[in-house]
Formats: C-alpha cells, structure tokens, sequence
C-alpha cells in the first residue's frame, strides 16, 4: 500500500450561519492529502487550516467514525455518504479521489431535516417516529419469561436483525427525490413485525409511525429505488413492501 | 472522609435479595413528585432513564449526540455475557462472578460482581421481550459463542453489532416513555457543571449545542453515565465525542475518581497510519481464534517488508516468530487482552514492527483458511485438490464467519486480508476506572449516582470481553431503579427544586466564566494540538507500560500543557451559537487535568495488576506481578486545592469467596 502524497483538491462547500441564514457554496482548496485519510480526516485538515487563518471551521455532524452511530451524514458529489457503497461518510476514505478532483460537499437536502449550521442538519423527526410506536410495550421489569420460552424460526430471526441493522443516518430520504422516509421506518416495522414479541401491536405500530411519517413532512415512495442504493447498511427495499403490506392490512382492520 | 462501601454482609449469594428487601421504596404516588437527571443516553443511561420513567419518576435525559441511538455503546461488536448456562456446559452465577474477578486480576469488589453475574440472566429475558434480535440456532433457541480467557460459552451476540441492537433495544424503551412524556428528552445538550445544595447533587448546568444557551436543570437525583475517558490519549477506539467532563466536573464538586489508571488498551485494532489520525478502529477480538499473530524472526525481513521488497507472504514458516504461541504454550493467540497487547509491544519496542511506523504485527488467517479448505474438500470428496481450490474454499468459510470483519478492514486499509496478512497494534477501548460508588451506585456526593463505564466498581483492573453491555445494562435496568429509591424516599416531601438559588448562580456563572476564558482567549494553537500533544504523553509514558521515571516526566509535560492550553488555546466563533470547537475546547481541558491524576495513580500504584503494568513489578519471565499484601485496595482518589495535589482515599478489598492468586497463561 504505497502512499501518494500530495493529494491537491477543491473543495465546494456550502456554508450556512444557521437555521434562518442563507447559505451558499465557498471554495476552499487543501494541499498534501494522503491516500490513506478518511474523508473526515479530510475534513479536519480543512478545518485546521481555517483555525489557523482565523476562520470558522465548517460544522458537520460525525462521532464514531467506525460507520456505525450514523452520525455523519455529507452529500459529497450529489450522492449520500459519497461515491463508494455501503459505507458511511467517515468510512469513505480519500483513495476513492484523483489529486486535482473538485468536490461538492453538502448537506443532506430534506424538508423534514432543516439544515442546523453548514453541514448539520436535524434529524429529529427519526425519533418522534420512534417514539410513536416503533419499541415493544414491555416494561424492563427482568420479570418477563425466560428468552428461551419461544422459539424463533433462524430465517425470521436473521431477516429481523437484517432490517434492525439501521442506523438511522438519514441517506435513504437524502437519496429519494421524494425525500421519502419509507425505508427508514419500514426497517423498524419490519423488524418488529417479524419477531413474535412484535405481534401485539404489530397493526397499531405501522399505523402510528406512518402517520407520524407524514406529519413531519417526509415523502411518498415512488419505488425508484435509490435508498437501496445508497443505504450504507444495505436494507433491503423488501421492507418498504413489507411495511406497506402490514399498512393495508391494518387499515382494513381498523375500518371493520 | 471514610468511604462506606454499603455492601451487604452475609452469603455471598443472598446479599442482593436481602440488601432488596432491607431498603426504603417510594411508593407510585410519590414517585411522581420526584425528579431524576440522567445524562448519557449509552446502554447504562438509555435503560436507567428508561427503567426510571417506567417506575414512575420524572426524568430528564440529556446527550450531546443529535439523538439518543448514537452513543458509543453502539459500536460494540463481540457480545454480552450472561450466566444462563443455556449450553449446559457448566456455567452459573458464581462461575461468571469467579471468572470476572479473576479476569480483573481481583481489584474488584466481589460484592457488586456477583450481582452483576447474577443479575445477567435477566437482562438477555428482558432484551428478547424488546425485540432484540440475537443470534440464534436452526431450532430456534438463542446461540452463544465463546470469548476471550473463559472455559464456557455464554456470550449471546447480533452478528458483529451486538453493541447496536442492545442500544437500539433501551432506545426504543426510552423512546416509549418519551412518548407519553414521562422522559423529558433533551438531545444536542451537554453538562457542564453538577449543582451541589445543602451537600446534595440537586441539578445540573447544561449548554445547549445548538443555540449556546446555558440552562439551569433541577432534580433530586443525578446519574451520572457517561462513558468512559480512553479519548484522554487523543487516539483510541472511542468516539470522538466520548469525553470525561460529567465525570470530572463531579469529581471537582466532590466526587472521588477510583482507580483512573486501569485503562484497557485492546490487542486488535487496526494500526495508526500517520499523523492525521483522528481514531483507532477494533478488530473484534473473536479473530484470534483463527487467526495467527507474528512478526518476522530476522531485522533483515523486517526492513526488507518496511521497504516493499519483500512481502509478508514471502516468508517461510521458519523466518516467521509466532510469538504468543512461543511465550504462552497454552493459551497461544487467545491470552487475554492485556497480556496480548504486552507482548505485541514487546517486540515492536524491540524493533520488529512491520509497517512504516514500526508499530504493527501480523494477524495472518492463511493457515485458517487451507486448514478449513482442506476439511472442506475432504467432506465433499474432491480428490486431490490444487492449492487454489482449496484456498478458495478455506477463504469461504474464513467469509462466513468473520465477512463483515474483513470487510471494514480492507476499506480502511485497502488490503485484501483473505490474500496477505491483517496488520495489527493494540490501542485504548475501554477504561476500568471511574468514579468511586458504592453498593448503591452513589458516588462520594450524596444524589450524584455514576453507572456503567463511567464508574468504576465491576471490573477491576482488566475487563473481560463482552462483559461492558452486560454491567451497563445491569446498572442501568437492574440495579439502580432499585438502589435510587433508598436514597430517594427521604424526598418525597421535599417538593421541586428551585433552580433560583445562590448554588445554581454560583454554577452557572463558573460555566459562563469558563466557555468566555476560552472563547476569549485569543491564543495561536488549535484544540486539536493540546490535546494531541496530551495524547502522546499518555501513551508513550501511561501506556502499555509503566514506570516511575516516565510517570514522574509525564505529570511535569501535562502540567506544562495545561499551562500552555490555558495561555495559548484559540478557539474560534462565538460562545451562543453552535460551535464544535467551543465543546471540544472544553472537553480537552478536562482530559489535561484527568490525565495528570491518571499519571499521579498509576504512579502510586506500585504493582502491575491487569491492565496496569509496572516495569519495576514482573516475574523473571517479563510477567505482570501483583503485589496484594500492599495495594489489595481502591484507589479513590479526592479532587485536591488544585489538578496537582489530589487527595488519596484507599478502600480495602477483602475476597472471602475467591482465593487470591497469581494469574498464568504459559
């Protein structure tokens, strides 16, 4: 892994004081990027330079760096998490880019996640999903039966923690020209609705978190299929149809 | 101040259930006239916010992610052990509780291990009724898999993100509770300071990150989980978020800080690959079960793979020195985390690193895979195989069972693991220490409780894999809903808390003073620099290894970096607005003060135990030596008239369940 020094880039960013400010794209260019750099490690040699020439640092979100909290969350050349599949945006690593490249970093664009500052945007309405139905109602008392009273099928079990491996970053509605939030919520609905414990509140659940879904002004989906393409966790678009088979199901339920 | 344990006395199996039955409860209509803080939303925090709500307190929850799934509890990959003894391989309560003391090389209080051991049954019954989605068998049931250093299989696991669908599964109940308004959900907040009135801790001083805005929050209680401090050495497996500042501001208002040198620096990550570093990732720990770790036997291949004209996969089997299986005959590759990672320094100290900046060994799966290929061909009768055939079908099984593994890395490192060996170098995971609680999980300040990775009490000197979301969880579920209450019934009279008091001024204007210090300071270097040059005085002097010269240098060059921190500091943008460089500034002034205590501790602490090794305490054979007639005892450490002068409080251990011995692995 011999490494090419001397990476030179252009960087495109948009730059937004906050909420109520217009933003606008700035041009900024950085010199000596290695190969082996995480584009967040970019992004702090970036910021480094700006301290150094007492500008504002550009603002984006990001935590564990290891593509699991989904905190990060750049449109990098008009794609979500950038030109590599399945991974996320910290995991994308500066090898991916030619020495002279100019790259547009923005953040994700969504009625239903208004830019903070920069490159951070609020992606609370996943939670008010959540907390409308997507969780089992069962208190943590320790008292419930024991994990090995009911059996589950493997094939469930794995299709469940498939959908449950979700990270909630937000790619799925960045990606969708609807900026619909369908796969993000059908991977909760699926989960759930796959396991026994889920049976329960298996039609009130889906009922809930898509009117939730609604009300934060996300989307409809139109299956063009681009969140699977640019979902980092790969979930499957198995889920949308999953999740709006249980919705008719329990529409129908509800009007009898 | 005497430091009460408050642990029970009697059969060591019956104190939970007596200490239970023997504590004050507040009954359900009181609970509603109580408030409790918890800040940190990780396994400890989520479950413990959400347990409380669900009892029927009133509950604040603060993080300073965007939301509460994001906490680093997240990214654990291995597993979470439980006594179920689901293989009937012999498990049990006392078998988890003997293993765990003894993995922390007995500075852990036996009391709270045991009813830790005893209450992880509980916790896989309650994560499967959440809807976690474990691993399970072709019939059905639950599987389990084995870890590091123990004879049973009791580690319940999601693949590679166990981590994951155990903070997702106490997100989803605290985003229940959220829902009906029993969790008053603050995201994007951080504490800055711990509010003390009349001896008690009655609220915090929380920074909303978003808009600056300083704010006032009252309760009876505090929890305090949040996290551990490994981002003290700059470079670690921690998020980069993961701070110290709840801890240490408590710590400064009172509370006592056990042990902060038992540090867990984990044997498998990938290696450091030049300066802009900003984190270090894991390779899970069940790789060594298949894989082989060397480096080469002769400098001469060693310089000759640094410069590319060999490669590792050129060498023969007699150039390479398999050194763990050569040291540790027994337990080869699979010797715990802080023996594997001695060791792998050992020999890049020694200059046999394999990569540019001489900190790398091999983790080579090549004998796994024509192992495995050749069992392969046998069982579906293919007659004399070629050498590729059965490459290729050894690399299947080594896909199907480390895939996701092999992946991450080669993204990262863009090698292909399958055709030239991983390398590796150990690097900080997790830190042992924290604050000092007792039996109840109070800290040294009354209503102030720490849980999870942020207290101290369970581990001892050295964690056991899969063993971090088991104590986070049964803190946070188990554990404190309970304790909480002893100290909480005496409050049901008190009414709320006003938040306009002479001691919530006094905190808030210490915050404000100290946000415009650093806003205001002007000075030339980055946040970053301060906290990078911390990070190298803490691993090369605090590191793997330990002793008095370095540890006697290193509290001079953190003294001289906090001056220069306080001098020098630019932090740029305004104090009421977002602004990330604010946050990180006031974070790194806290590691620069928690790193001189470290370094006072792991000076004291004269023996090498788990994770802390001393150069001046080892065997003949480069061993860890323990020295229980002197320091069989906690550390607990009072925050002094300044960083440099703490003040030391010891905690005696007794074992009368565990016979005290000195560990082996040859």
């Amino acid at each position: 892994m011999a490494t090419i020094k001397g990476m030179n880039l252009t960087l495109k960013i948009w730059r937004q004081k906050d909420a109520n400010s217009k933003g606008k794209i700035e041009t900024y260019k950085v010199k000596d990027i290695s190969d082996h750099m995480s584009f967040l490690e970019m992004m702090d040699v970036l910021n480094e330079q700006l301290i150094s020439e007492n500008k504002e640092p550009v603002a984006f979100d990001h935590d564990c760096r290891e593509g699991i909290c989904g905190s990060c969350s750049l449109h990098i050349n008009g794609e979500p998490h950038g030109p590599d599949r399945g991974v996320t945006t910290c995991q994308l690593h500066m090898r991916k880019f030619n020495s002279g490249d100019t790259i547009y970093i923005e953040p994700f664009r969504a009625k239903a996640f208004p830019v903070i500052k920069d490159l951070v945007v609020d992606r609370s309405a996943f939670d008010r999903i959540i907390q409308s139905g997507g969780f089992v109602s069962v208190n943590t008392s320790g008292n419930t039966q024991d994990a090995n009273a009911l059996p589950i099928p493997k094939a469930d079990a794995d299709k469940a923690f498939d959908a449950a491996t979700c990270i909630g970053c937000g790619a799925c509605v960045a990606s969708c020209k609807n900026a619909s939030a369908m796969l993000f919520v059908s991977a909760k609905v699926s989960q759930l609705s796959l396991l026994p414990q889920g049976q329960v509140e298996r039609e009130e659940r889906v009922l809930n978190m898509v009117s939730q879904m609604d009300d934060e002004g996300f989307g409809n989906c139109t299956n063009t299929g681009a969140c699977e393409v640019e979902c980092p966790k790969g979930i499957s678009l198995e889920n949308i149809a999953r999740m709006n088979r249980e919705f008719l199901k329990a529409t129908i339920h509800k009007e009898e | 101040m005497a430091l009460d344990s408050k642990c029970p006395t009697g059969p060591i199996d019956k104190q939970w259930t007596n200490h239970k039955n023997n504590i004050n409860v507040v009954n359900p209509a009181n609970k509603r006239l109580i408030d409790v803080i918890v800040v940190g939303t990780g396994l400890a925090g989520g479950s413990a916010a959400a347990s409380l709500a669900e009892l029927g307190y009133k509950v604040k929850s603060f993080c300073f992610q965007d939301s509460p799934r994001r906490a680093h509890s997240i990214a654990a990959q291995g597993g979470i052990n439980a006594a179920k003894n689901y293989q009937n391989d012999g498990d049990s309560v006392y078998r988890l509780f003997y293993d765990t003391v003894k993995g922390g090389d007995y500075r852990a209080r036996e009391s709270n291990v045991y009813r830790l051991a005893e209450v992880s049954t509980n916790i896989i019954d309650q994560c499967v009724a959440q809807g976690v989605p474990f691993a399970r068998e072709y019939g059905g049931l639950l599987d389990n898999r084995s870890f590091g250093g123990v004879l049973v299989s009791r580690t319940f696991y999601a693949k590679g993100q166990t981590g994951q669908q155990l903070l997702l599964g106490a997100y989803s109940a605290m985003s229940r509770q959220i829902g009906k308004g029993k969790i008053e959900m603050f995201n994007r907040h951080e504490m800055l300071e711990l509010v003390i009135v009349e001896g008690k801790a009655r609220g915090i001083i929380a920074r909303n990150l978003v808009t600056g805005e300083i704010q006032r929050h009252s309760a009876h209680a505090v929890v305090l989980a949040t996290g551990g401090y490994g981002n003290v050495f700059f470079l670690s497996t921690n998020a980069m978020g993961s701070n110290v500042t709840a801890s240490w501001r408590a710590h400064r208002k009172g509370a006592f800080f056990a042990n902060p040198c038992y540090t867990q620096i984990h044997p498998t990550c990938i290696p450091r690959s030049g300066d802009y570093q900003s984190k270090l990732t894991l390779m899970s720990e069940s790789l060594r079960n298949d894989g082989r770790i060397w480096v080469p036997k002769s400098i001469e291949n060693v310089e000759a793979i640094r410069t590319g004209k060999k490669k590792p996969t050129e060498l023969t089997e007699e150039e390479r020195d398999y050194y763990l299986e050569r040291r540790y005959p027994s337990f080869g590759n699979l010797v715990p985390r802080d023996v594997a990672s001695r060791a792998a320094k050992e020999r890049c100290d020694a200059g046999f690193g394999v990569n540019e900046t001489g900190e790398a060994v091999y983790l080579d799966f090549s004998a796994a895979i024509l192992r495995y290929g050749k069992e392969v061909a046998t069982v579906e009768g293919i007659s004399n195989p070629s050498e590729n055939k059965i490459k290729a079908l050894g690399e299947k099984v080594i896909e199907n069972k480390y895939g996701n593994l092999f992946q991450m890395y080669e993204k990262i490192t863009d090698d292909n693991p399958y055709k030239t060996p991983m390398q590796i170098y150990p690097a900080v995971h997790y830190t042992m220490g924290g604050l000092w609680v007792d039996y109840n999980l109070m800290t040294s300040i009354a209503g102030c409780y720490a849980a999870g990775e942020a207290n101290f009490s369970d581990h001892g000197a050295n964690r056991l894999g899969a063993s971090a979301l088991m104590q986070g969880l049964a803190d946070g579920y188990f554990v404190l809903p309970y304790t909480i209450g002893d100290y909480l019934a005496n409050d049901i009279r008190t009414g709320p808390i006003s938040t306009d008091s002479i001691e919530f001024d006094e905190a808030e204007n210490a915050v404000q003073k100290r946000l415009e210090q650093l806003i205001n300071n002007n000075g030339t270097k980055s946040v970053d620099y301060f906290h990078k040059q911390l990070g190298k005085v803490m691993w090369e002097k605090c590191g793997m290894a330990r002793n008095e010269k370095d540890l006697k240098s290193a509290i001079i060059e953190i003294q001289q970096i906090r001056e220069d921190f306080e001098k020098n500091v630019k932090v740029p943008g305004g104090m009421f607005e977002f602004n990330p460089e604010l946050e990180k500034a006031a974070r790194v002034a806290d590691f620069i003060e928690l790193g001189e205590l470290f370094a006072h501790d792991a000076l004291h602490r004269e023996e090498s135990c788990g994770g802390h090794f001393r150069d001046e305490s080892q065997t003949k054979e480069g061993e860890a030596k323990r020295d229980d007639n002197n320091f069989a005892f906690v550390s607990a450490w009072e925050f002094g008239s300044n960083p440099s002068e703490p003040n030391l409080h010891k905690e005696a251990l007794k074992f009368s369940n565990i016979e005290l011995k000195q560990r082996s692995y040859k």
